[in-house]
């Protein structure tokens, strides 16, 4: 039994020895989309960051959840900035006083994705509102991310300008997963969905069976804004590092990083455009 | 089939080249989740032993509640430890949600249960007159206690490595309360379905086959020390 005793102990305290966290670091919480994680913004995008930044020992710890569930996020005192997608969602935190200092920083568009031969014809489709319209009267499948995303903010605007109710549609898939996943069921399913055009542009070597079919209407614009939490609601909110990371992604440096990300095959993924 | 040879032959190349991403995710997986079965037995293992010992009132109540418990999924101790780190929780002054040390309290929650219900029913199953024989040849209560759970001790180690096996597979409950921050707290399990999402296998395989790796190479140690053990 003394051998159980000593593993135990060695175990402990070899666990605790390595476990000490860095004291002087300041952890910082960006809550985001998971389409800005996994197109691999952060990982150009972070490093420059701690490049530029005048502030000591800071970590930007990246959560990405979707813009429903950011914001969710941050409401409840969880996270210190937020970069997402959804300019009404985003204007309610901020009037209810969660969040502050809002600047636009990039777009790009959502795509209709779907199988090549398209049997809904959105490829022929007159507007956003009208692709929808026939992809509901094709009865073909459509996976919706379901996760109230900024992605699925959008698709739901489409249904309800198109006049559909999405719980009629016979193959309406809501998978309650991230873009890539979303994406990937799509394929597997050679379904439609909507997706953000970045997202799209990386996994698309990977996409078997889909294939860009609509894209244009300014009605797919998609714009991304960035926001500190407020600390007059959260006091523990690291607030004086929100605003040095919001001065470098909505500046020149932060923004010449944006516009020079690039996929494989040479597009630009998001546009910069703070003022 | 070309992906699964080629994601293999790539996973393995990962292995022994001693990638640096590969392996901070397999010391943060083993840091977190050796740590939650060390407090998950701290506690697990006297509670366990104490149930099957003493009598006591609620003992029946407080068996069966951890049988319960032993199948509590992960992601509703995941859930449970999320609302009470975050800021807005009862505990949320403590900033712990999103760190590393809030994923050792959600697999110490999820393991802890499973030790204590494994070592309750391996004591329990000891031969009582050890505990007599214990007692007549002049021990006092507590050593004769200490016996039965020393003549228990490789069930006790299997607890151990039960609660060890759950905490390692588990995925849920990480991701919740750790939040699959890359670098900080992106373990195995949620590196593997994050990257399974992503369409990039290589990584995903090669952190499979460690975690197969690693629940072998772990049974073998405490084969070994169960071997010396019986010796003691």
């Amino acid at each position: 039994m003394k051998l159980t005793v000593r593993l135990m102990l060695i175990t402990l305290t070899a666990a605790l020895f390595l476990s000490s966290p860095a004291m002087a670091e300041t952890r910082v919480v960006l809550a985001s989309t998971t389409s800005t994680q996994n197109t691999g913004l952060f990982d150009v995008l972070l490093p420059a960051y701690y490049n530029w930044t005048k502030m000591k020992d800071v970590k930007i710890d990246v959560v990405a959840v979707g813009t429903g569930k950011a914001i969710e996020v941050a409401r409840r005192g969880d996270a210190d900035i937020l970069l997402v997608h959804d300019r009404e969602k985003e204007d309610a935190f901020i009037k209810d006083g969660y969040g502050k200092d809002r600047h636009d920083v990039m777009y790009n568009d959502f795509v209709v994705i779907g199988p090549p031969d398209d049997p809904a014809m959105a490829k022929a489709a007159t507007d956003a509102v009208d692709a929808f319209k026939r992809l509901a009267s094709s009865g073909a499948a459509f996976v919706s991310r379901g996760d109230e995303s900024g992605t699925h903010a959008k698709e739901k605007k489409l249904w309800k300008a198109a006049g559909v109710d999405t719980v009629t549609l016979k193959s309406y898939l809501s998978v309650g997963q991230g873009m890539e996943a979303t994406l990937r069921i799509t394929d597997e399913k050679g379904a439609y969905t909507l997706s953000d055009r970045a997202t799209y542009y990386v996994l698309k070597d990977s996409l078997k069976s889909v294939v860009l079919l609509y894209w244009g209407d300014p009605a797919l614009f998609n714009q991304y804004g960035v926001m500190a939490v407020n600390p007059a609601k959260f006091p523990h909110a690291h607030y004086d590092v929100a605003k040095d990371f919001i001065a470098f992604i909505a500046g020149p440096v932060g923004q010449k990083v944006i516009g020079g990300f690039k996929d494989k095959a040479g597009h630009v993924l998001f546009t910069p455009n703070a003022k | 089939m070309n992906t699964i040879i080629n994601g293999l032959a790539k996973a393995i190349s990962l292995i022994l080249s001693f990638d640096r991403e590969l392996y901070a995710i397999i010391f943060l997986s083993l840091k977190v989740s050796g740590l939650a079965v060390v407090i998950a037995s701290l506690i697990g293992i006297p509670l366990g032993a104490v149930c099957a010992l003493r009598r006591f009132f609620g003992r029946g109540v407080l068996v069966t509640l951890l049988n319960t418990f032993m199948g509590l999924p992960p992601v509703v101790a995941g859930l449970a430890v999320y609302l009470f780190l975050s800021r807005s929780g009862p505990l949320g002054f403590m900033g712990l949600l999103y760190s590393p040390s809030a994923m050792v309290i959600a697999q110490a929650v999820i393991a802890m249960p499973i030790v204590a219900a494994l070592t309750w029913s391996a004591v329990a199953s000891v031969d009582a007159r050890v505990r007599e024989t214990a007692l007549t040849l002049g021990a006092t209560p507590m050593m004769a206690e200490w016996r039965m759970l020393s003549e228990a001790r490789l069930s006790v180690f299997s607890a151990v490595i039960a609660g060890f096996g759950r905490t390692m597979a588990e995925v849920g409950a990480v991701l919740m309360v750790g939040g699959n921050i890359a670098g900080y707290t992106r373990v195995m399990t949620t590196t593997i379905a994050m990257e399974t999402g992503k369409g990039s296998f290589e990584l995903a395989i090669a952190l499979g086959v460690v975690l197969i790796f690693v629940a072998f190479v772990v049974n073998v140690l405490f084969r070994m020390a169960q071997g010396r053990g019986m010796t003691v």
